[in-house]
C-alpha cells in the first residue's frame, strides 16, 4: 500500500476524478489509512464526526436506532464514501456504521475535506449531485412508504 | 513591627552597631599614625638640617660642609607620636619609619576589611530578619485581604525594594559619627588657628542645613511615588500575565498599551521631576562650598595683610579646610541614603500592616490537635467584610458525628459560613465553639490537622503530586534529617544557627514532616496504600494510574517493581497472540525490521538517554554518521533524502505559507522549504555527489523520519531494511564506552529505565492505521497490570508526577480532586467542603458525594452544597438565605413542608 496506489484509488472515485494530481497526492499523503476488523465500530449514532471516510476494502453496515430496535438501511462498498453528513453539516453523526467484513479505509479529516471542497468547485458539484440523488432517492422511497402505508421507512444511504 | 527603621537597627543590633562604633574609633589612631609617618620622614630623615641635634657635633665647618655634601649618617631620634623614643643611625631610621609605615598600611588595611565583613554581615542578616518578618506577616494576612493586593505588588516590595537596606543599615550609626568627628576635628583646628575664619568656614552650612533638606524632601516624596507607580506597574505586568485569555478574547491589546504606556509615562514625569530637583541639590551644595574659600580669601587675606594672622595660620587653615568637604559630603550624602532607607522601610511596614491581621500565637503556634467530643456550637455568629453584613447572627448547634449540607443561593452566606467553621475567616462576633473548645482559642497547627477543608477551586504546589496530597500532615517536623555525614552535620546546625541570629525560622525543611504516626501508619508501603485509598474516595485512582504508565522507574532503586513489570511484559505478548489483539501492536525484536517505527528507531533500537542520540537530529551525531558509513548507507540515505525531499515540495510547495498542514504533516518546515528548494535544484545541475556538507546533512536529516506504515512512500524495501538492521547490529557492538550511557537498548529481558512503563510493557510499536488499536492495547495493558497486582506500583510511579506550577500539568478536574484527596487523605476530626464539586462533571460529581459520606460514616462532614438536591440523604441540612439560616432539619421533612429548599430544588 504505497502512496501512488492510493493516488490512484482516490482518482476512481467520481468525487474526486477532477481534482489535479498533485492535489490528489496531498489529500493521500494526508488522508490516513485505517483499518477494522470484522465487527468493528466505524462511528456511532449520536457521536461527534470529525471525519469521513472512504472505503478502499470490505464491506459495512450502516445501521440507524430507530424505535423499533436498530435497522440497518444500507450497505457500503468499495469506493464509497461514509461519514460525510455529520462534517458537512456540523451534527452528530446520524447512523452507526459497523465493519461487516474486515474493512480498509482512507480517513480523511473534516479541515482537509473542507478545505478540498472549498479549493475544488469540481468537487463541490460533485457532493451537491451525490446529495441531490440521495434526496431523490429518499423522497421516492418516502412516496412508497406512504402509499403501501408503513415498513421501514426511509433508507438514507449515509450517515 | 517597629515603626522606623532606627527602631528596627536598634532593636535587633544594638549590641553589633556600638560595636562598629568603637572598633571604628579604635582603629582611628592607627589611621592618624600612618597620615603622620610621612611628614616624619620627610621632616625628620630626609631633611638635611636634622631637627633639634640633640649633641651637635662639632667639626670645622670645611669638615662640615664636605661632610654633608658627602653623607650625614650621623644618628638622628626616633619620634612617635611627639615623643623622642631613641637615636638612631640615618639609614636605620629611614627603615624603622618605612616599615612602620608598612605595618601600619597592613594593620589599617586589616581593620578596613574586618570592619567591611562585619558590617555587610550585619546588613545581610538584617535584611535576611526584615524579609523573614515581612514573609511572616504575608501569612498573617486575613484571607479577603488577598482579593485586594496582588503578588505583583507584594513580590518586589520583599525582594528588590528592601534590597538596598541590608547597606545602609551596616553604616547606619557608625558612619554618621565617624564622619561627624573628622568634621568637628577639623573645625576645631581651623577655629584654633583664628575664629572669624572658622565662623567663616562654617558660616553657609546653616544654609545648606536649611535649604537642602527642604528640598530633599521634596525629592523624598516624589521617590515615594515614583515606588508606588512601579509596585502598580508591576502588579498591571502581573495582571496581563493572568489574564491573557480575556485580552486576546477581546481584542483588547491596543487599549493594554495605551494603559501601559500611560503608566510610563507617569513614572517618567515623576523621575524627571527628581532628576531636575537632584541635581539643582547638587549645583547648590557645590557653588556653597566654593564660596567658603571666597571667604578665606578675602577676609584671611584681610586679616594677613592687617597683621592680625600670620601667613602661616591662613596656609594651615587652608589645609585644614581641605579637609572639610570629604566628611561633609559623606554626611549629606549618607542623608540622604537614609531620608530614601527610611521612606522605603515605611512604606513596605505600612503595607504590611493590615487590619485584622492573625495574631502570632494562632498562625505560628504549635498546639495538639483537640479532642472533638458534644456539639458544634455557633452562637450568633457574625461576619463583616467591608462593612457588608455576611453572616448575621447565626446560632445553630451540630452534633460532632453527623453529616450536615448547608443550602443557599450564592448570596445565602453558606460559603462563608464554611470558611468561618474551618476556621478560614475570623468572626467579627460571637462564638464557635468545637466540643469543648473555643475555636477562636485554637491555633493553625491544632485547627489544620483537626479540621480538612477543601473550596470550589484549590492550588497545588509545584511539587510531585505525592508531596501535595501529603499537604495536609505536615505540621511540624517528626524526625531529624538523616545526616551520617559530619561535614554535612556541620553544614546543618550552621545554618540553623546563622537562621537563629536573625529570628529566622530554625526548623529543617529537609527533615522528614510527614506525620504518619497520626494516620496510625508506620512504613512508607501502609502510607502509599492510605494515598491510594484517599485518591479512590477522590475519584482520581485511575487519573494517577495513567499518569504512572507515562512515568518512568528506576529498576535499580526498585528492583522487585521491575522484575514484575518485565513479567507484564511477558504476559502482554502472550496474549497479544490472541486473535482479538492480533495485528494491533509490532512488537520490538532485535532481528527484524519494525515497520511502524522511523528509520532512526531502527537504527537506534533503543531509548535515547540525554541529547547525544536525540531521535530529531541522529545525524549530527559523529557516531551514527561513522556506523552508517561504514554500513555503506550513506549514499543510499541521501538518494532517500532527496527523493523526500522532492515529494515533499512537490506537495507542499503550492499550499498558503500558514497552512497547518506544515506542522502537521510536512518532513520540511515552512523555513526551510526555500533551502531545500535550492538544494534540489543544486542537485538537478551537478549531481547529488557535488553538494557540500551542509546540504548533505540536511538532506540526510529526512529519511529518520520516516516509517513506511505512515508515510507510504515506497522507499524502504525489504533490501534497505536488511541492512538498516546490519548497521543496527554494529551500531550496538562497537558503541564506544562513553555513549553507552547515551542509550538504552530494546531488550526483552531487560527493564528499560529510560522508557515509560506503558512503552516497557507494550515492548513495541503500535501498529499504525489500526482502528481503536489505541483503546483496545490500552485495555489489555489494564487488565495484564490487574493481574499481576500491579497496579499499586503503577499508582506509586503516577504519584511521582509533576504537577507544574499551580499543578498546571494536571487538568483542573484533577487538580480538585487531588485537594479533595488531599483533604481525605489527611484523616481530619472534621471535614469541611465548600462547594468542592463543583468544577467536575456529574458522574464524577455523585461518585465523590457517594464516596466521601462512605469514607466519613460516624464522623462530622459539613457541605455547602453547589446543588441543594445534593442534600439528599444528609442527616440534616442547612438552609440559608442573605446571611442568615433559615431553616433547619432533615432532608425530607424540608422537602414536604415546601420551605425555601424545595423553591431552591425547584430553581436549579
Amino acid at each position: 500500500m504505497s502512496l501512488q496506489q492510493d493516488v490512484d484509488l482516490l482518482r476512481n472515485i467520481p468525487l474526486f476524478a477532477k481534482i489535479e494530481p498533485s492535489k490528489l497526492k496531498l489529500l493521500a499523503f494526508t488522508a490516513q489509512r485505517l483499518s477494522f476488523g470484522e465487527g468493528d465500530v466505524v462511528c456511532e449514532q449520536g457521536d461527534e464526526g470529525d471525519s469521513a471516510y472512504i472505503i478502499i476494502e470490505g464491506e459495512a453496515d450502516v445501521i440507524v436506532a430507530t424505535t423499533g430496535g436498530p435497522v440497518t438501511v444500507a450497505t457500503l462498498k468499495k469506493n464509497d464514501f461514509l461519514g460525510e453528513t455529520a462534517i458537512l453539516c456540523d451534527v452528530p453523526r446520524t447512523a452507526t456504521v459497523l465493519a461487516r467484513t474486515d474493512l480498509e479505509t482512507l480517513m480523511i479529516s473534516k479541515d482537509l475535506f473542507f478545505q478540498l471542497v472549498s479549493q475544488f468547485p469540481s468537487m463541490s458539484i460533485e457532493i451537491m449531485r451525490e446529495l441531490a440523488r440521495r434526496v431523490e432517492r429518499t423522497t421516492a422511497q418516502l412516496r412508497e412508504a406512504v402509499s403501501h402505508g408503513g415498513g421501514p421507512a426511509v433508507t438514507p444511504r449515509g450517515p | 513591627m517597629e515603626r522606623t527603621i532606627y527602631d528596627f537597627v536598634f532593636k535587633f543590633s544594638k549590641r553589633e552597631q556600638i560595636f562598629i562604633l568603637l572598633f571604628t574609633v579604635f582603629s582611628l589612631p592607627f589611621y592618624y599614625v600612618s597620615l603622620d609617618i610621612p611628614k616624619l620622614i620627610v621632616n625628620n630623615v630626609l631633611n638635611e638640617i636634622a631637627p633639634e641635634l640633640s649633641a651637635t657635633t662639632e667639626t670645622s665647618g670645611l669638615d662640615a660642609t664636605v661632610e654633608t655634601i658627602a653623607l650625614d649618617l650621623a644618628p638622628r631620634p626616633f619620634v612617635l607620636m611627639g615623643y623622642e623614643i631613641i637615636d638612631m643611625h640615618r639609614l636605620w631610621l629611614l627603615a624603622v619609619y618605612s616599615g612602620l609605615f608598612l605595618l601600619l598600611v597592613l594593620i589599617n588595611g586589616g581593620f578596613k576589611y574586618y570592619i567591611n565583613v562585619y558590617k555587610g554581615r550585619l546588613g545581610e542578616r538584617m535584611l535576611r530578619r526584615l524579609r523573614y518578618q515581612l514573609y511572616s506577616r504575608i501569612l498573617r494576612f486575613p484571607l479577603p485581604h488577598f482579593r485586594r493586593v496582588s503578588a505583583g505588588e507584594l513580590i518586589p516590595m520583599i525582594t528588590q525594594e528592601v534590597e538596598p537596606l541590608g547597606g545602609f543599615i551596616g553604616d547606619a550609626l557608625a558612619l554618621p559619627m565617624y564622619q561627624g568627628g573628622l568634621l568637628i576635628t577639623a573645625l576645631i583646628f581651623i577655629f584654633m588657628q583664628d575664629f572669624w575664619m572658622g565662623l567663616a568656614s562654617i558660616s553657609l552650612y546653616p544654609i545648606q542645613g536649611w535649604i537642602i533638606p527642604k528640598l530633599q524632601r521634596r525629592v523624598n516624596l516624589l521617590g515615594k511615588a515614583r515606588v508606588r507607580e512601579v509596585r502598580k506597574l508591576s502588579e498591571r505586568i502581573a495582571e496581563t500575565a493572568h489574564s491573557a485569555e480575556e485580552m486576546h478574547a477581546n481584542g483588547m491589546a491596543r487599549w493594554e498599551l495605551a494603559e501601559f504606556s500611560q503608566r510610563m509615562g507617569r513614572i517618567f514625569e515623576i523621575r524627571f521631576d527628581i532628576y531636575n530637583k537632584k541635581f539643582f541639590i547638587k549645583f547648590l551644595n557645590s557653588i556653597l562650598a566654593q564660596m567658603t574659600p571666597f571667604f578665606f580669601y578675602a577676609i584671611g587675606g584681610y586679616f594677613v595683610i592687617t597683621g592680625d594672622l600670620s601667613l602661616g595660620g591662613l596656609v594651615a587653615v587652608l589645609a585644614a579646610y581641605k579637609d572639610l568637604p570629604p566628611p561633609w559630603k559623606e554626611l549629606l550624602n549618607h542623608y540622604q541614603i537614609q531620608a530614601d532607607a527610611g521612606i522605603k522601610y515605611d512604606q513596605v511596614v505600612a503595607q504590611f500592616a493590615t487590619p485584622g491581621m492573625r495574631e502570632e500565637e494562632i498562625v505560628f503556634g504549635d498546639g495538639n490537635p483537640p479532642r472533638l467530643e458534644g456539639n458544634l456550637a455557633a452562637v450568633n455568629l457574625k461576619y463583616e467584610e467591608d462593612g457588608d453584613l455576611l453572616i448575621e447572627n447565626l446560632s445553630a448547634e451540630i452534633p460532632l458525628d453527623i453529616h450536615v449540607a448547608i443550602v443557599g443561593d450564592a448570596v445565602s452566606g453558606k460559603g462563608h459560613l464554611a470558611l468561618l467553621l474551618a476556621r478560614l475567616l475570623d468572626t467579627s462576633g460571637g462564638t464557635l465553639r468545637f466540643g469543648s473548645n473555643d475555636a477562636a482559642q485554637l491555633d493553625e497547627a491544632a485547627t489544620g490537622r483537626t479540621i480538612g477543608y477543601v473550596g470550589a477551586t484549590s492550588h497545588l504546589f509545584s511539587a510531585p503530586l505525592v508531596d501535595n496530597l501529603l499537604y495536609g500532615i505536615r505540621q511540624k517536623p517528626q524526625a531529624p534529617r538523616e545526616a551520617h555525614d559530619p561535614a554535612r552535620r556541620q553544614a546543618l546546625e550552621r545554618y540553623l544557627d546563622e537562621s537563629g541570629k536573625t529570628g529566622n525560622s530554625i526548623d529543617d525543611p529537609d527533615a522528614d514532616w510527614v506525620d504518619m504516626a497520626s494516620l496510625g501508619i508506620a512504613d512508607r508501603e501502609a502510607l502509599i496504600e492510605a494515598v491510594r485509598h484517599a485518591l479512590v474516595v477522590a475519584d482520581m485512582e485511575n487519573d494517577v494510574y495513567l499518569l504512572g504508565l507515562r512515568g518512568t522507574l528506576d529498576p535499580e532503586a526498585r528492583p522487585e517493581a521491575a522484575r514484575r513489570l518485565l513479567e507484564a511484559r511477558h504476559m502482554l505478548q502472550e496474549r497479544l497472540g490472541e486473535k482479538a489483539y492480533s495485528g494491533l501492536v509490532e512488537s520490538f525484536d532485535r532481528s527484524a525490521y519494525n515497520l511502524n517505527a522511523t528509520v532512526g528507531e531502527n537504527l537506534l533500537f533503543g531509548t535515547p538517554v540525554g541529547d547525544a542520540f536525540d531521535l530529531e537530529r541522529l545525524p549530527q551525531n559523529a557516531y551514527v554518521m561513522e556506523t552508517l558509513t561504514r554500513a555503506g548507507l550513506v549514499d543510499d540515505l541521501l538518494a532517500m533524502g532527496h527523493e523526500v525531499a522532492q515529494t515533499m515540495i512537490e506537495l507542499f510547495a503550492g499550499l498558503p505559507p500558514d497552512h497547518e498542514y506544515f506542522a502537521q504533516f510536512s518532513f520540511i518546515s515552512l523555513d526551510d522549504l526555500p533551502d531545500y528548494q535550492a538544494i534540489l535544484r543544486k542537485v538537478e545541475r551537478d549531481g547529488l555527489d557535488k553538494l557540500d556538507e551542509t546540504d548533505r546533512m540536511m538532506l540526510l536529516s529526512l529519511p529518520f523520519k520516516l516509517s513506511p506504515v505512515r508515510h507510504r512512500l515506497g522507499l524502504i524495501d525489504e533490501a534497505f531494511q536488511n541492512r538498516i538492521l546490519e548497521a543496527r547490529s554494529a551500531f550496538a557492538e562497537n558503541l564506544p564506552a562513553d555513549l553507552r550511557a547515551s542509550v538504552e537498548f530494546f531488550d526483552v529481558d531487560r527493564y528499560n529505565a529510560a522508557s515509560s512503563l506503558q512503552d516497557n510493557i507494550l515492548f513495541g510499536k503500535l501498529v499504525y492505521g489500526r482502528a481503536q488499536a489505541q483503546s483496545k492495547v490500552g485495555e489489555l495493558m489494564s487488565q495484564v497490570v490487574e493481574a499481576l497486582h500491579l497496579r499499586s506500583t503503577v499508582v506509586e510511579v503516577g504519584l511521582d508526577f509533576e504537577v507544574g506550577i499551580g499543578g498546571a500539568r494536571l487538568s483542573p478536574a484533577q487538580r480538585q480532586k487531588a485537594s479533595i484527596a488531599r483533604a481525605v487523605l489527611k484523616r481530619p476530626a472534621i471535614l469541611i467542603l465548600s462547594e468542592a464539586t463543583a468544577s467536575l462533571d456529574g458522574a464524577a460529581q455523585s461518585n465523590i458525594l457517594k464516596n466521601v459520606r462512605e469514607e466519613f460514616r460516624g464522623r462530622p462532614l459539613i457541605w455547602a452544597m453547589h446543588r441543594p438536591s445534593q442534600a439528599r440523604g444528609f442527616d440534616h441540612v442547612l438552609v440559608m438565605a442573605s446571611g442568615r439560616l433559615v431553616d433547619r432539619g432533615g432532608y425530607d421533612e424540608l422537602v414536604e413542608k415546601s420551605s425555601l429548599l424545595s423553591e431552591l430544588i425547584a430553581a436549579e
